[in-house]
């Protein structure tokens, strides 16, 4: 199918890799399923809404950004995404992104969580203040 | 909404398995104890509040792809 997206024209993709993210995001709860779409040559990851054209957020892996980053799964998550093992897991960062990019700051404390078996996602949040909300992406530069 | 007063050490039951203890108070704070079923996710409000709020401020961007592909991370 055809799809209208915020940053790449009109694409083509395969309805297989729709990702369903049954509860939403919070703040685009109408908007519950999108398409990842892997930008070649760098470690961006774009979600991109298929019922919005202009909902798309960019992403990184959190390792990339905090290589000690790490949390627990939680249990209703685990249940809500069919979780059945480890490496079925792919954790994202939602960045935010000024005008000026070394101020990108990466959101820690709610990745998005996606099972890869079943193609389905969420936003899980983590109540603990370790995680921040506005992590820097490019070090030393605030 | 149903509004119910408590002493410390009192507590209220929700349903067969949630129980909320009022285990603290002074003068502007009160600290809750809340024995739940693990698979039931507790968080403050505002952690959802702030979630959403940088969720749309993260999707409101206009970034100019091209210029970010030269971003080295």
């Amino acid at each position: 199918m055809q799809i209208k997206t915020k940053y790449f024209g009109e694409i083509q993709i395969d309805e297989k890799q729709i990702i369903d993210f049954p509860e939403g995001i919070p703040g685009f709860q109408d908007d519950k399923q999108y398409i990842m779409i892997r930008d070649e040559d760098t470690d961006f990851t774009f979600f991109q809404s298929l019922k919005t054209e202009d909902l798309c957020f960019i992403t990184l892996p959190p390792v990339l950004i905090a290589g000690d980053y790490g949390f627990d799964i939680s249990k209703e998550t685990v249940e809500k995404l069919e979780l059945e093992e480890a490496e079925d897991v792919l954790v994202y960062s939602i960045l935010n992104i000024p005008e000026d990019y070394k101020k990108m700051t990466a959101n820690l404390k709610a990745p998005i969580v996606v099972n890869i078996k079943n193609n389905k996602g969420i936003q899980e949040l983590l109540d603990d203040d370790k995680f921040d909300l506005k992590h820097p992406v490019f070090k030393g530069e605030e | 909404m149903l509004v119910l007063a408590r002493k410390k050490d009192e507590s209220i039951l929700i349903g067969d398995n949630i129980e909320i203890i009022i285990t603290d108070i002074t003068e502007d704070k009160v600290k809750i104890g809340i024995e739940a079923p693990r698979h039931m996710k507790i968080f403050r409000k505002e952690l959802l509040e702030q979630i959403q709020d940088e969720n749309i401020k993260s999707a409101g961007a206009k970034v100019d792809i091209s210029a970010l592909r030269k971003t080295k991370i």
